[in-house]
């Protein structure tokens, strides 16, 4: 295992850094036996665009701080300036990762705070559904075999990207745009399946089912990978409530915690499935875990397209969006994404915009509080699994 | 749950109990109990996960809102604790001491509202920007348009319509304007 | 040791009330340190390391040899992998097979002294136009630049935020602009096309350009990012 060092010899380090009275540990940098290391911004191990600095003993990191804001946009501030349909096409670039999750958030929210909820058509519903289940499953083809990327398995990644870009047709077939869709609208969604995109999804789905299999052979029998990924970055059980960990991260350490069949939404309640869990909590339970659940993706867009109507009203009679104006009134929704519980706050004033609405992903604990406490006394080597392992999406914490 | 708030009412006195949903409700709290509030939720009721902590400006009143929105996994039901702080000093107690990831909440709020919160580690570090001397910019008064076109050289050339306006032009150039009134209202 | 450290935060913090506010690190400030045979020195630690000259204007050789230096650039376009936006979404789809930049010599490299290419991926805000600056100095010349998205043109959608910025040209030079939001695969690969086509033609100087309105970039730069705590050219 990595944290045994060469040969078994594990160095001590018990004495290190040394602790003062208060409890924290002393890090003179003077005295020359720890070393700055700043990992990212710049740097293709990172999940996107932010930076951990870490302090390093050896090859040790004694300490390690997050730091973001380089992809802050302003979401917040530009949504309040837009009427509520213009936010629309704003705010699917909240995240890039599973886009289409903020599509049905912010219409969910302002559907319930105008009093439409229970006015979208069946049909709209049952859409809904398949495109966060295939959101849901091209964000699982880059997390699955990437995290086989970090120990250099990248064959993985090459045969998840290919996959990946097979959904984004099926995507770009049904709503006409292959990575920001906006096909989830208020009242509705846009379209209608078109005609032959069962089977060409079916035959796609094959080709995904060809691919869990062998990436089950390419990763979870791998020695290195086994190696590196066992027993490395633990989540215990009882940091799930004190970090608000979510998702399949939450699933990996025993906590089965899925908004899906938690808090059903859309029509999570008539379809069949349990959502996978494991009791490590370490990086190969966590990807296991995600595996299941890529097996459970597929199975879920197949019950979907039995189960789904063949045709129906997709939208229901909304206000002129121009003069749309929602009394004042606040509600939070949320939604299970591939990392885990994302929600949206929601604030309207009686104006014809929002008055504030404020994001929550998962990214916002994990890649800040957990991650810093998990990186204490992880060895450098493993900094970057131990992040990609949290599905760290910077976009989504500093929006 | 309604057993719940109706205890949390009574307990705290609080106005203002509104159920968004059956399993969701939003209660208002003076600023002095609240994390009490929240510490009796996270201790006597098991709303053991914490979902986030945000704040709205008011500036029409004078005050910010802040919220801390709980979850309980056994119920599966949440409730939001709604405090308002005034605008001219805004200084909260931190709660930094219950959650492990509250201080990232407080230090964004910091930086994004100005809302102290003193004790809460890291409170008076940068979050998101580097550099900044301007009034908090999430604050309504900040004008983020005016600030853009004063710093970062628009590219001459780009307008922009009100989209009202343009579609009645381009669509219905000869229909009378008639002012719609909102089904809603 | 921790003296000193303790001394240096309190004359920084002396100085940020005194005047405008310093935003150099105590650790990157000139200062007298006593060397390990007991002199005393003077460093400067933002300029000991880097050489703080002006960037120079490089003239082409003449004829074949230019012509056969342009050849070699245009076939071996190595990029920086930084994704400084969402457009970086699309960098894994074009490497992979389905797109495979490989085979136009185009390949990702992951620090800025191997990379001669830099594709800004979408928006910019001012926190990552600092690095993206550092980075851009850091490169070998020639060197060029693709702005992905029209957020880099001018501003897209966030042409009102207050973070982001609204043209990448007034800071660093751009050689091709890819419109979109996103730009697919495919219209990366048309300006992988279209930036081989100028080095070929030798009208990819703007790294040159760089060097001969240096001042300007830099005061453009200067007025932005507020907080300057790095040398004027970062080589």
């Amino acid at each position: 295992m990595s944290n045994k060092g060469l040969f078994g010899f594990k160095p001590d380090r018990s004495n290190y850094p040394e602790i003062d009275k208060d409890g924290k540990a002393i890090l003179d940098l003077s005295s020359q036996k720890y070393t700055k290391l700043w990992l990212g911004p710049n740097h293709p191990g990172v999940t996107g665009n932010m930076a951990v600095e870490l302090t390093i003993s050896g090859d040790e990191v004694v300490e390690a701080r997050t730091h973001v804001g380089y992809l802050h946009r302003g979401f917040e501030k530009l949504i309040e300036r837009r009427l509520f349909v213009q936010g629309f096409p704003t705010s699917i670039r909240m995240c890039v990762a599973e886009p289409d999750t903020n599509e049905y958030l912010i219409a969910q929210c302002t559907e319930e705070l105008s009093g439409y909820a229970d006015k979208v058509p069946e049909m709209a519903v049952w859409l809904r559904t398949l495109v966060l289940e295939l959101a849901r499953l091209q964000g699982l083809l880059r997390g699955v075999p990437g995290q086989a990327g970090t120990f250099s398995l990248g064959i993985g990644v090459q045969w998840g990207v290919y996959l990946r870009d097979l959904i984004l047709d099926r995507f770009e077939e049904l709503t006409g745009a292959r990575v920001y869709h906006m096909y989830i609208i208020p009242g509705g969604v846009r379209g209608l399946l078109p005609a032959g995109f069962k089977k060409r999804l079916e035959e796609n789905l094959k080709e995904i089912d060809d691919f869990i299999v062998r990436i089950h052979q390419l990763m979870f029998n791998n020695s290195v990978f086994k190696k590196r990924s066992v027993g490395v970055g633990v989540i215990p059980k009882e940091w799930i409530d004190q970090y608000g960990i979510v998702g399949t991260t939450a699933r990996a350490s025993g906590v089965k915690r899925d908004v899906r069949k938690d808090n059903p939404y859309l029509v999570y309640d008539q379809l069949d499935f349990d959502p996978p869990t494991a009791t490590d909590g370490d990086i190969y339970a966590r990807t296991f875990v995600r595996w299941q659940e890529l097996i459970q993706t597929v199975d879920l867009i197949r019950q979907i397209m039995a189960k789904m109507p063949a045709k129906g009203d997709i939208r229901a009679k909304m206000p002129n969006v121009l003069h749309w104006r929602i009394p004042k009134g606040e509600t939070y929704v949320r939604l299970e994404s591939g990392r885990g519980e994302y929600g949206m706050y929601y604030v309207t004033d009686g104006s014809d915009k929002p008055r504030r609405i404020n994001l929550r992903g998962p990214s916002y604990t994990h890649g800040i509080a957990l991650l810093e406490r998990m990186l204490v006394n992880a060895n450098i080597a493993d900094v970057h699994a131990i992040m990609v392992s949290l599905q760290v999406c910077p976009p989504e914490i500093e929006r | 749950m309604k057993a719940i708030v109706q205890e949390i009412t009574e307990k705290y006195n609080l106005q203002n109990a509104v159920f968004q949903r059956d399993n969701m409700a939003f209660v208002e709290v003076e600023k002095k109990f609240a994390i009490d509030l929240v510490t009796f939720l996270k201790d006597y009721h098991q709303f053991s996960h914490f979902v986030m902590m945000s704040c709205v400006d008011w500036i029409e009143d004078g005050q910010f809102q802040l919220l801390y929105l709980l979850h309980n996994p056994a119920l599966k039901v949440d409730i939001g604790i709604k405090t308002y702080l005034n605008r001219t000093e805004p200084v909260m107690q931190s709660a930094h001491h219950l959650w492990k990831q509250i201080w990232t909440y407080q230090r964004e709020i910091k930086e994004a509202f100005g809302i102290d919160f003193p004790g809460s580690p890291n409170v008076d570090e940068n979050f998101v920007l580097e550099g900044w001397t301007e009034i908090p910019h999430m604050r309504r008064d900040f004008d983020t348009a005016a600030y853009s076109e004063k710093t970062y050289f628009p590219r001459e050339g780009r307008f922009t319509h009100d989209p009202a306006t343009y579609m009645r032009e381009k669509l219905y150039p000869n229909q009378p304007v008639t002012a719609k009134k909102n089904t809603n209202e | 040791m921790n003296d000193k450290i303790n001394e240096m935060l309190q004359r920084s913090a002396q100085n940020a009330n005194q005047s405008e506010k310093s935003f150099i690190r105590p650790e990157d400030e000139e200062r007298e340190v006593i060397a390990p045979d007991g002199s005393t020195i003077k460093i400067n630690p933002i300029y000991d390391y880097f050489s703080g000259k002006k960037p120079q204007e490089e003239k082409p050789l003449n004829g074949v040899v230019e012509k056969f230096l342009n050849w070699a650039r245009a076939e071996s376009i190595w990029v920086l992998g930084f994704g400084t936006g969402c457009g970086s979404i699309e960098i894994p789809p074009l490497m992979t097979p389905r797109f495979d930049a490989y085979r136009f010599g185009v390949q990702m490299r992951a620090t800025p002294r191997q990379s001669n290419a830099f594709i800004i991926s979408g928006y910019l805000s001012v926190k990552t136009l600092k690095r993206v600056i550092r980075s851009y100095e850091q490169m070998p010349s020639p060197k060029y630049v693709l702005a992905l998205g029209s957020c880099t043109i001018n501003g897209g959608m966030y042409y009102d935020s207050y973070s982001t910025i609204n043209r990448l040209d007034k800071y660093i030079p751009v050689d091709v602009y890819i419109a979109g939001c996103m730009p697919r695969p495919e219209a990366l690969l048309a300006g992988f096309m279209k930036l081989k086509e100028l080095i070929k033609e030798g009208k990819a100087e703007k790294a040159n350009e760089y060097a001969r309105n240096f001042d300007e970039y830099k005061a453009n730069q200067k007025k932005i990012i507020k907080d300057w705590n790095m040398p004027d050219y970062n080589w």
